[in-house]
C-alpha cells in the first residue's frame, strides 16, 4: 500500500487535471449561453459581441481542454489507484504543465482576435502561429500522460509476472494507445501548419490539412466515449452494488475501439471534393463496425442491471429500472447520460450515412447531435464521476449532494431541449456556425426562428446546471472538513473468477493492428491526394 | 472466453441490423446512384475568373435539356447572387471558391456540399416546385459569413 503521504501528493496531480477541467468547461458554458441567444432573431448579438472569436473558444475549451484534461485526469487517478508503488510524479506533473502553458498559449492569441479559426482551425484561413504551437504544446502534454500510463503498465507486468493487468487500467492505456495513434494525424498537420502559419513556407495544401485533421478529429470523439466508457465500466457498478458484467467483453470493446477509432475519419468529409466516392464508402463500412462494441456496451450495461436487481430479489424492466440509485448524484450523470446517449445514437447512424448525410451536413443537426453525445453522455458522466472523485482526491465529503443531484437533472432537460430544437432545425436548413440565421427575413429562415429561441432557452438551463455543479465543487473545498476516507474501489467483473483469454490481454499487438488498419484506410485516399501536387494556398485573415 | 447465450442472439441482431444499413446505402449508391458530390477536376484559384467556365458563372442549358449553374463563392458572396431556373429543370452545381474553404448549400433540396480553393466541386438536383430558395454558405469563412448568401427562383 501506498502511504498516506503518498497518496496525498498523486492526488495532487490528478487534482490538478480535473480542475482544470472544470473550469474550462465551466467557463465554456458561459460562452455558450450567449451563442444560443445570439443566434435568436429576438435577441441577436450584441455590437461589442464577436460571435466566431466567443465560438472558437467554446469549441476549444469543450472539444480539446474540458475533455482531454479530464480524461487526463480520471486515467491518472484509476492508474495511480490500481497500481500503487513508490513513484515519481514528475511525468503526471510535466504533462499537466506542457497541457496547461498549451492551453494558455492557444487562449491568449483567441482571446486577442489572432486565431478567429473555431477549433477546426481550416485552412486557409491563418491564425497566429502560436494558436498552433499552443494547440501543439497541449497534444504533447498529453503524450507525456500516455507514457505515464504505458510506465505504470510495464511496471505492474514486471513485477506482477502472468498477472492480468487489472481491467480499469487496460481500459485507460487502451484509451491512451488509441489517442497515441490518432494525435499523430493532428500533429503532422501542424508540421504543415506551423511553419507556414510563420510565414516559412508559403503555401499549403488545403485538402491535406483537411484529411489529416480528421484523421484525427473522429478518433477524438471515441476518446471522450472511452472515457465515458471507463466510467460506466469500472465506476458505475460500485454505485448500484453490482458488477462489470464481463472482464473479457469489456476487454474486447475496448480493443474495438482502438481498432475502429482512425479507419473512418473520412465520414467527416462526404461532402468534399478531391475524395473519390469509393474512399467514402469504405469508411462508411468502417464507421458502422462501431455498432458491435457498441452493442455489447448496451448489453453488459443492461445485464449489470439486471444482475444486481436479481441479487435483490427484483424481477423485470420496469423493477430493474426503478431499483437503480437514481437519487445518488454520481449514478444519475452516467444514467441520465446514457439516455441521452441512446439519442444521440439513433443521429449518428444518420450522419455516417454516405447518403443521409446530404440532409445534415453542416447545419446545427450536427450541434444538436454531438451536444447529444459529447455534451451528453460524456459531460454528463464526466460531472458525476467528479463527485465521486472529489471526495476521494480532498477527503472531503460532497457539499449539498441533493444540489449535485439537481444539477444532473437539470442538465439532462436542457441538454434534451437544446438538442431537440437543434436537430430540427438543422432539418429545417439552418446552419451551424452562423452568428445570425435570419438571412434577411428569407422565407425558408423564417421556419427555424422559433427553435432556435427553444435551443436557447435549454442553453440556458444547461448554463444554470453548470453554475450549479461550481457552487457545489467549491463549496466542498470552501464548507467541508477533510473526514472521508480516501481509497477508491473499482467495480470487480461478474466472471472474474474465468481466466481473461491471452489475446485479450496483447495491448500493443493490438495497438500494431490498429496502425495497420490506419495505413490502409488512408494510403488510397492520401495517394489521390498527393498523385499530382496540388494549389498551395498562401493563407489568409477573413476576419 | 464465455458469451452468454442471450448476448450472442443480441450480438446477431446487431449485425443483421449492420447488414440492413449497409445493404441500404449500397443500393441506393450503386443501383440509385445516390453518392455525395466527389468532385475530381482542379483548378487554379487564383485565375477562377478567367478560367472557363467560371468566367461566365451562371445557368448553362445542355443540348439534353438539363442545365449547369456554375458558382464562385468568395468571401463573403457568392457569383452569381441570383439565378432564374425554370420549373421541372434538373440541374447540376459546379462550385469552386477563390478563396477560403465556403460551404454550398440549398435548404429544402439535395444541395449540400464544399467549395475547396483548387477545386470544383458538383452535385445535381431536380427543381420540381416553383418558389424561391435560399443558397446559403454554411462553412464558417470570416466576419461576414452570416452575410454569405445567395437566391435562386424556380419559375
Ligand atoms: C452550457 C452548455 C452549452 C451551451 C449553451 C452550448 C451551446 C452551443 C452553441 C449555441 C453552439 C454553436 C452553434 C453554432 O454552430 O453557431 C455550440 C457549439 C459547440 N459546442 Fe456547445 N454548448 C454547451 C456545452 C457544450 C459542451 C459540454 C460541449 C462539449 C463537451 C460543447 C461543445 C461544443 C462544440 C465542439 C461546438 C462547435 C464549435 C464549432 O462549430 O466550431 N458544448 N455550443
Ligand atoms: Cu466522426
Ligand atoms: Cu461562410
Amino acid at each position: 500500500m501506498a502511504s498516506d503521504a503518498q497518496l496525498r501528493r498523486e492526488n495532487r496531480v490528478v487534482i490538478a487535471h480535473v480542475y482544470t477541467s472544470t473550469a474550462a468547461i465551466a467557463l465554456g458554458a458561459v460562452f455558450g449561453v450567449f451563442q444560443g441567444f445570439a443566434r435568436t432573431s429576438v435577441f441577436g448579438a450584441p455590437a461589442w459581441f464577436d460571435y466566431y472569436r466567443i465560438l472558437t473558444l467554446h469549441g476549444v475549451l469543450m472539444a480539446l481542454v474540458f475533455t482531454t484534461f479530464f480524461i487526463t485526469g480520471l486515467s491518472l487517478f484509476v492508474t495511480y489507484r490500481s497500481i500503487p508503488r513508490a513513484r515519481s510524479l514528475t511525468m503526471g506533473w510535466f504533462g499537466w504543465w506542457l497541457m496547461v502553458a498549451g492551453t494558455a498559449m492557444a487562449a491568449v492569441t483567441i482571446l486577442m482576435g489572432d486565431a478567429t479559426v473555431l477549433y477546426t482551425f481550416y485552412a486557409p484561413l491563418k491564425a497566429s502561429p502560436w494558436f498552433y504551437v499552443g494547440a501543439t504544446l497541449l497534444i504533447l502534454g498529453t503524450w507525456v500522460v500516455a507514457f505515464e500510463i504505458f510506465e505504470n503498465v510495464a511496471y505492474f507486468r514486471r513485477n506482477n509476472p502472468g498477472a492480468v493487468l487489472p481491467l480499469v487500467v487496460f481500459g485507460a492505456a487502451a484509451t491512451f494507445l488509441m489517442w497515441l495513434i490518432a494525435t499523430l494525424g493532428v500533429v503532422a498537420e501542424m508540421g504543415l501548419l506551423i511553419p507556414w502559419a510563420f510565414g516559412w513556407t508559403k503555401g499549403i495544401d488545403v485538402m491535406l490539412t483537411r484529411m489529416f485533421f480528421w484523421y484525427f478529429g473522429h478518433p477524438l470523439v471515441y476518446f471522450w466515449i472511452m472515457g465515458a466508457y471507463l466510467i460506466w465500466y469500472n465506476i458505475i457498478p460500485t454505485r448500484y452494488g453490482g458488477n462489470t458484467f464481463s472482464d473479457a467483453l469489456t476487454r474486447l470493446t475496448f480493443i474495438m475501439l482502438l481498432l475502429l477509432s482512425t479507419p473512418v475519419g473520412i465520414h467527416h468529409e462526404f461532402m468534399e471534393p478531391g475524395i473519390s466516392s469509393g474512399w467514402k464508402m469504405l469508411h462508411t463500412l468502417t464507421t458502422y463496425g462501431v455498432a458491435i462494441p457498441s452493442f455489447i456496451t448496451a448489453f453488459a450495461i443492461f445485464a449489470s442491471f439486471e444482475l444486481a436487481a436479481l441479487a435483490r430479489g427484483k424481477r423485470g424492466f420496469i423493477a430493474t429500472v426503478a431499483s437503480l440509485p437514481w437519487n445518488d448524484p454520481v449514478f444519475s450523470g452516467a444514467g441520465l447520460g446514457m439516455i441521452l446517449f441512446i439519442i444521440g445514437g439513433f443521429g449518428g447512424l444518420v450522419n455516417a450515412s454516405y447518403s443521409m448525410d446530404t440532409l445534415v451536413h453542416n447545419t446545427i443537426w450536427i450541434v444538436g447531435h454531438f451536444h447529444v453525445t459529447v455534451g451528453g453522455p460524456v459531460a454528463l458522466s464526466f460531472l458525476g464521476a467528479a463527485y465521486w472523485m472529489i471526495p476521494r482526491l480532498t477527503g472531503r465529503a460532497l457539499w449539498k449532494p441533493e444540489w449535485a443531484l439537481f444539477q444532473t437533472r437539470l442538465w439532462f432537460f436542457g441538454m434534451l431541449i437544446m438538442s431537440f430544437s437543434m436537430h430540427f432545425a438543422g432539418l429545417l436548413g439552418a446552419p451551424r456556425r452562423t452568428a445570425e440565421v435570419g438571412y434577411m427575413g428569407a422565407a425558408a429562415a423564417q421556419a427555424w426562428q422559433p427553435l432556435m429561441l427553444l435551443a436557447a432557452a435549454g442553453g440556458f438551463f444547461l448554463f444554470a446546471s453548470i453554475i450549479t455543479f461550481a457552487i457545489v465543487a467549491i463549496g466542498t473545498l470552501v464548507q467541508n472538513e477533510k473526514t472521508e476516507p480516501m481509497d477508491a474501489v473499482f467495480a470487480t467483473p461478474a466472471d472474474a473468477a474465468a481466466p481473461t483469454p491471452g489475446f485479450l490481454q496483447h495491448l500493443y499487438r493490438w495497438g500494431a493492428v490498429a496502425i495497420v488498419l490506419a495505413v490502409l484506410a488512408y494510403v488510397g485516399p492520401l495517394g489521390e491526394l498527393l498523385r499530382h501536387p496540388g494549389y498551395l494556398a498562401p493563407g489568409m485573415r477573413t476576419w | 472466453m464465455h458469451v452468454h447465450k442471450y448476448e450472442r442472439w443480441w450480438m446477431l441482431f446487431g449485425t443483421c441490423m449492420l447488414v440492413v444499413f449497409l445493404t441500404i446505402i449500397g443500393v441506393a449508391a450503386f443501383l440509385d446512384n445516390i453518392n455525395p458530390p466527389s468532385g475530381m477536376q482542379r483548378i487554379d484559384p487564383t485565375r477562377v475568373a478567367q478560367t472557363p467556365p467560371f468566367d461566365s458563372p451562371g445557368l448553362h442549358k445542355r443540348a439534353d435539356g438539363t442545365y449547369e449553374a456554375y458558382y464562385v463563392a468568395q468571401v463573403f458572396s457568392f457569383t452569381p447572387a441570383t439565378l432564374t431556373v425554370p420549373a421541372g429543370s434538373r440541374v447540376t452545381f459546379y462550385v469552386t471558391s477563390s478563396d477560403v474553404v465556403h460551404g454550398f448549400f440549398i435548404p429544402n433540396t439535395a444541395i449540400n456540399m464544399m467549395a475547396i480553393p483548387g477545386w470544383v466541386n458538383e452535385q445535381t438536383h431536380t427543381f420540381d416546385r416553383p418558389g424561391e430558395y435560399l443558397l446559403l454558405c454554411h462553412e464558417y469563412c470570416g466576419i461576414g459569413h452570416q452575410n454569405m448568401f445567395a437566391k435562386i427562383e424556380v419559375r
